[in-house]
């Protein structure tokens, strides 16, 4: 297994008390494989991602338990320095706002090569004929002429993509991808999408895909695990969530999709609203918007139930979810 | 419901009609003595209708006008050129008192509702407000009970009155910025990107709320989105814009099932399908490059840059938002207005009961094959002798 995340329980200590933004999250991710981690703001997905990353903000953020295994190894008990080689050469992270991500004043061809520089100890004129080479491999025309242009000298697909060249740099096995094409329009986030998934195959990467969208996810996605107030309430293979899900949130996710047989019908809408961190609600945390919560689910915190073989749901109910179709 | 709504159409005067809608902004040179170089044309040449009770969704990517359109529509832009008609006058030529009149009629609701609040103000103050500005629609002392009323409406607790706007959740802010826009009972409601910022959970309530009010208080929507699947759920007409014009429009299953215009197809198959069996069978369309920009926008069709179709023509002659000639005659859902020189019917988005249940492939009749797709999608497994197919493939797919 290239990833392992293991109960991992991450804080935030705000003036307000303590917000719980990641509680017990396990995923893991194999070589060449895709999951996709699906959830709301809020729900502690970015977070996650972060610890694992090791760029969460500390304080106000802590790390209160759990492991994050990469290649067998605990990066939580790495040493700082250990930690930076790990970061950026074996794992990369491709972010939603690629504008704020980049530094402006910067050249892009800087920043690529910046990587070679730092991690391999390049000459910059051999790292700027690096940072070519990427500008030419994630499509951006004439790499020769543009690698001196500033961030703002392209366009919102090219930008992301001068990202995605960034983290494959140094050839990393794990990409995690932080909504990359969240602020793109549809066309461009379509070549995009293509452009990570072609070079995941070629390169043989895990992915983690984390986004709200579940056409994206449906799309690309070889695992998924949905994600509701710090905790995994579902995980499954792709085509069986959509199929048949077993957690009423899913479920309600899935349904609040407009479909073609029901134009000019009320959509089904998951009532009230996601929980505030700082009081998440006892028991499951989907009880207060659940349609079939019953007494059980405010007392205590539902397990992860084993629904078939790699596939948990954390509902007490989760057979007459399936079943209830 | 809906049906009705087309039978009103049918008979009834648009009470919006937007002809030859433009809005140039100049792009000047010098500090003193300011000369114009040129200019970003934002919307260039925009022509709808709007019928009573009816919803027209418009689409298209950033950029492309849609926004402005909206901004004009509310006279918060003046337009270039155009007339905007609403009930046969042109509002675009209107001042001072009669256009007061007219405003209070079509009302906006904005994208963000995180900035379209005033933090400083109550609930009760933002929503009172336009009463201010026309007091003729509410007496002073009825007022709080007016807007307490509203609160109700869209759903939020009228004890609310006095709260502040970072008191509430991104949807309720929604609920708050969408009472606004009721308060003055508009005929017409203007909403920009109004789920956009929303989490999907807490979408498809305000989405409810607003096919609610329309049954309600009998409106008429224009509704600018990019999520496309929310546009069709919504709308009776959908127009696709590109670059300052329109494309195409027509009924949403025109525009949806049998697209014309290759942009619409392209964007149509660049939407992610909520299903994974769609991975199969979909055929994409990738599109390459990046919009031009409007202030130095292509000669002749704006897309032809980017079309996998264009051809001389495309680059000399401006194609007309029309019925295309080849489905002028025919009496199939493909003839519908489309800005396309080599207009066809293709369609992008496959058949729901088609992803539910892998049947074979009905052939579309001299469907041309595109690059970029792989055009063979027949199903792996032989899944035909599944009993519960959804009705025969010979109901009508095609109507020709």
């Amino acid at each position: 297994m290239l990833l392992e995340v293991r109960d991992l329980h991450v804080e935030f200590h705000t003036r307000d008390g303590v917000a719980k933004a990641v509680n017990g999250v396990n995923y893991s991710v194999a070589e060449s494989e895709t999951l996709a981690v699906l959830g709301e703001s809020g729900s502690g997905k970015s977070v996650t991602a972060q610890a694992i990353m090791g760029i969460l903000d500390m304080p106000p953020g802590r790390i209160s338990g759990g492991e994050i295994l990469f290649k067998g190894r605990d990066l939580l008990k790495l040493k700082a320095e250990e930690r930076r080689k790990v970061r950026g050469q074996q794992m990369a992270m491709i972010f939603q706002d690629a504008l704020s991500s980049l530094n402006p004043v910067l050249s892009v061809g800087e920043q690529l090569g910046e990587m070679f520089v730092v991690h391999r100890g390049m000459s910059r004129k051999d790292a700027k004929l690096k940072a070519i080479e990427l500008m030419d491999r994630v499509r951006i025309p004439a790499a020769k002429e543009r690698v001196g242009n500033y961030p703002h000298q392209f366009s919102g697909g090219m930008r992301q993509r001068i990202m995605i060249a960034m983290a494959l740099a140094l050839e990393p096995s794990l990409i995690i991808a932080d909504e990359p094409t969240t602020a793109l329009d549809v066309t461009v986030q379509a070549q995009v999408m293509d452009l990570l998934a072609e070079l995941q195959r070629e390169l043989h990467m895990g992915l983690i895909l984390i986004t709200h969208d579940l056409g994206v996810v449906a799309d690309v996605a070889d695992y998924i695990a949905v994600m509701y107030a710090g905790r995994i309430v579902e995980s499954a293979p792709v085509h069986e969530i959509y199929k048949a899900p077993a957690h009423p949130y899913t479920k309600g996710l899935l349904q609040s999709i407009p479909r073609l047989d029901q134009k000019g019908q009320e959509l089904y809408a998951i009532k009230g609203l996601p929980p505030n961190l700082l009081h998440i609600p006892p028991g499951c945390a989907f009880n207060p918007r659940c349609p079939m919560a019953q007494e059980i689910c405010r007392g205590e915190v539902p397990p992860l139930f084993e629904v078939a073989q790699h596939r948990e749901s954390a509902c007490y109910f989760w057979k007459e979810t399936l079943d209830a179709r | 419901m809906r049906a009705e709504q087309g039978s009103i159409r049918a008979g009834g005067e648009p009470i919006l009609e937007v002809i030859d809608l433009v809005k140039h902004y100049p792009l000047t040179q010098g500090i003193l003595i300011k000369k114009q170089v040129g200019a970003v044309k934002a919307v260039d040449g925009v022509s709808f209708e709007l019928a009573a009770g009816e919803t027209l969704g418009i689409v298209g990517e950033s950029g492309c006008g849609k926004s402005t359109v909206a901004k004009m529509l509310v006279h918060l832009e003046q337009p270039t050129s155009g007339a905007i008609k609403y009930k046969g006058e042109d509002i675009t030529k209107l001042s001072g008192r009669a256009l007061k009149a007219v405003r209070r009629n079509i009302q906006m609701v904005f994208q963000d509702p995180y900035t379209s609040l005033n933090p400083r103000m109550t609930v009760g103050d933002i929503i009172g407000e336009p009463y201010e500005i026309h007091p003729e629609v509410a007496p002073k002392g009825e007022r709080r009970r007016k807007v307490q009323d509203l609160l109700d409406v869209v759903g939020l607790n009228p004890e609310y009155i006095n709260r502040y706007p970072h008191q509430f959740s991104g949807g309720q802010r929604q609920r708050i910025g969408i009472a606004r826009g009721l308060a003055l009972n508009p005929e017409i409601i203007v909403a920009d990107e109004p789920v956009s910022a929303l989490d999907v959970s807490v979408q498809a309530q305000v989405i409810n709320l607003l096919d609610r009010l329309q049954a309600e208080f009998n409106l008429s929507y224009v509704f600018i989105a990019h999520d496309l699947s929310i546009v069709r759920h919504i709308s009776d007409r959908v127009g696709v814009m590109y670059l300052g014009r329109l494309a195409e429009i027509g009924t949403d299953e025109q525009i949806y099932d049998h697209p014309t215009h290759p942009y619409t197809q392209a964007l149509l198959s660049a939407v992610p399908v909520p299903d994974p069996m769609a991975r199969e069978y979909r055929e994409r369309i990738i599109l390459h490059g990046d919009v031009p920009s409007p202030a130095h926008p292509p000669s002749g069709c704006r897309f032809r840059t980017r079309c996998w179709k264009a051809q001389e023509r495309c680059e000399l002659e401006v194609p007309l938002l029309a019925v295309p000639a080849v489905f002028r005659l025919t009496d199939t859902a493909a003839a519908h207005d489309s800005a396309c020189h080599f207009a066809e019917e293709k369609q992008v988005v496959p058949p729901e009961g088609l992803l539910e249940v892998p049947e074979t492939e009905p052939v579309e009749p001299g469907a041309p094959k595109e690059p970029g797709g792989p055009g063979e999608p027949a199903a792996p497994d032989d899944a035909t002798g599944k009993g519960d197919g959804p009705a025969p493939p010979s109901g009508g797919a095609h109507a020709d």
